[in-house]
């Protein structure tokens, strides 16, 4: 394959796994906007969203695009379902005290990743994509699902923006992230917003790892790489700045797909996390933030 | 932090180093080799406790300076042929370069941002030892030659294989740091970290360079973290990739939260019990990690003070 044809799949690659990171990050971004919450255990939610997909294709049996559409309903809604309850149980107990969540959900890491070990198992299980077709480049053919991946992910991320800018869902979240006091006293919901804002982003969250799914095999320690690139892009984009977390994403995304192709994942990786202290020397609160917290 | 009532600050490490020192008498050999190394591990959460408990640094890349001493001390003996003590010194002096270097980067952010940086380049540091495989061997590790695990005082040669010699080093090494722990929270630098954690722009405004001071309680962490990470590789000869990775940057902020935030005989009971509760819980499921979970939920609901802190608030009614 000559340079050019490998620069440009390397690219493909890249676009692709850039969508996927940038529904992850959103999610991540969302929640520690409108929150002020990190939520360690964002790459879990993802990891779920996997495992459920696997899940909802072993009883659907062999109709892999049914189980795939099915997969994306189910796995937002039983994720989100979990972060409402967590939202319940453990954050609004603590009054999201910023170090008391940090700790609480690197702490819920640990449960549902342990929970999804011992219910699912050590081993990595494929999942069937939903269709097979390859869009043949004049150099080699692609795997048309993953050009869906990237589809889908456009669609999500339309829609986020879409219910942000446009519904009353989307301004309450906006009123409280500018001003939670403000809005409590103009009658918003501020705790309801809060768990829909968490559910969002576990859904989101979940909805990557049932895209990825066909791609990765879904294993129970999967979370841990989308949990670290959503925060890479997160922290390049600037905290709660979405527009940041889209742009750092495609930057991320493309050029991780770039170098993997080129030399190793591994030095994608170590390059990455470099970047985020480059960016940071220069400006500590990202390319987009508004002030560090 | 009153002090006249409890009579000398000394009093109760005098204490734990009897209890410690008459501990290996009666301990039977599983749980010598425990204690061990809790105690190694304590010293890593000494470390933790002085950034975290102390400063109110909360980071999650501690793993990286003590795997900073873990390899520093290890490939030193094992390919350079440093001796015992002096692979020792270069572990700790590996971890105390790091810190110094990647708080001087990290330490331009502060809450959240300081939290994911500090996850970053610990990752980075996992990332490069798996990258260097060649060297490293990455996760499998390598074991230490038998032939170099010694002691030589002139004519006299004492093998750190030996349990009783390695407790007592280990005893030794732990109450030294443990000491220092109380000196430095006792000492002018040390109210300033506390003072920085309670409120930092009080203490910037009264004049005190507060980037200098983190920066300080930062490198005394790596330092004391690279120690540990240095005293494990060489009395338990074992050097592995594992020790770099995000698990063990959660362990010292569990161990520390676990015993007690901020109090210098916290980490030793943090590190104990959890050492203990994961010990037991291994032994009946592989899914033991959960407990490491359930116990961080737990502590930020029902205990936030830790063991010591709470148990400390009963007994004073004081408040920290």
């Amino acid at each position: 394959m000559s340079f050019g044809a490998q620069l440009f799949l390397a690219f493909l690659e890249g676009t692709v796994s850039a969508f996927v990171l940038a529904v992850t990050a959103l999610g991540l971004s969302l929640v520690f906007g409108v929150m002020r919450v990190v939520n360690v255990a964002h790459g879990e939610f993802f990891m779920l969203g996997a495992v459920i997909a696997w899940s909802v294709a072993f009883m659907v049996g062999d109709m892999p695009l049914v189980a795939f559409l099915l997969a994306l309903i189910i796995g937002p809604l039983v994720v989100g379902g979990i972060a409402v309850a967590v939202d319940w149980l453990i954050l609004k107990r603590i009054d999201y005290n910023p170090e008391g969540t940090i700790v609480a959900t690197i702490g819920l890491l640990y449960i549902i990743q342990q929970a999804v070990l011992i219910l699912y198992g050590p081993e990595a299980r494929v999942v069937e994509p939903p269709f097979y077709f390859r869009i043949q480049f004049p150099w080699f053919g692609y795997s048309g699902y993953k050009l869906i991946v990237a589809g889908i992910s456009l669609m999500l991320l339309l829609g986020t923006w879409y219910g942000l800018s446009r519904t009353r869902l989307g301004l309450y979240m906006r009123a409280t992230q500018y001003d939670q006091e403000t809005a409590q006293a103009f009658g918003i919901p501020v705790r309801r917003v809060y768990a829909a804002v968490f559910a969002l982003g576990g859904g989101l969250a979940a909805i990557a790892g049932v895209l990825v799914v066909p791609i990765q095999q879904a294993h129970y320690l999967m979370g841990h790489d989308p949990l670290l690139m959503s925060f890479i892009v997160v922290i390049i984009g600037g905290l709660g700045s979405l527009r940041g977390t889209l742009l750092a994403a495609f930057v991320i995304g493309i050029s991780d797909g770039v170098i993997s192709v080129f030399f190793t994942p591994t030095l994608a990786k170590i390059l990455a996390t470099l970047l985020v202290s480059l960016v940071l020397v220069v400006r500590p609160a990202g390319l987009f933030g508004e002030k560090a917290p | 932090m009153t002090g006249g009532r409890q009579g000398s600050p000394w009093r109760t490490p005098m204490i734990v180093f009897a209890l410690l020192l008459a501990a290996q008498f009666v301990l039977p050999d599983y749980h010598h080799t425990n204690m061990t190394r809790i105690m190694i591990f304590a010293v890593f959460a000494i470390g933790y406790n002085v950034a975290f408990g102390y400063a109110g640094l909360l980071s999650l890349g501690h793993a990286m300076f003590f795997a900073a001493g873990l390899y520093g001390a290890g490939m030193s003996a094992q390919f350079l042929g440093f001796s015992m003590p002096l692979a020792f010194l270069f572990g700790g002096l590996c971890g105390l370069v790091l810190a110094l270097v990647a708080g001087l980067v990290a330490l331009r952010t502060s809450g959240v941002s300081f939290l994911i940086v500090t996850l970053m380049f610990s990752q980075a540091a996992y990332l490069t030892i798996l990258y260097f495989n060649d060297i490293t061997r990455g996760d499998e590790g390598f074991v230490l030659a038998q032939e170099i695990r010694q002691l030589r005082f002139g004519e006299m040669v004492l093998p750190l294989t030996d349990p009783s010699l390695r407790y007592n080093l280990a005893l030794g090494l732990f109450m030294v740091c443990y000491l220092l722990g109380v000196a430095l929270l006792r000492s002018p630098i040390g109210r300033v970290l506390v003072a920085l954690r309670e409120n930092e722009p009080r203490v910037q405004m009264l004049g005190y360079n507060t980037f200098g001071y983190k920066l300080l309680a930062l490198t005394i962490s790596g330092a004391l973290s690279g120690i540990s990470g240095a005293a494990y590789a060489l009395l338990f000869a074992y050097v592995g990739a594992t020790f770099a990775s995000t698990q063990y940057s959660i362990y010292p902020l569990l161990w520390v939260l676990l015993g007690g935030a901020g109090t210098a005989l916290g980490p030793l009971i943090g590190t104990g019990l959890m050492f203990y509760l994961v010990e037991f819980a291994s032994e009946i499921t592989s899914s033991y990690l959960i407990v490491v979970g359930v116990v961080l939920v737990l502590l930020v609901i029902v205990f936030p003070k830790g063991v010591i802190g709470t148990l400390s608030e009963r007994w004073r009614g004081t408040r920290t």
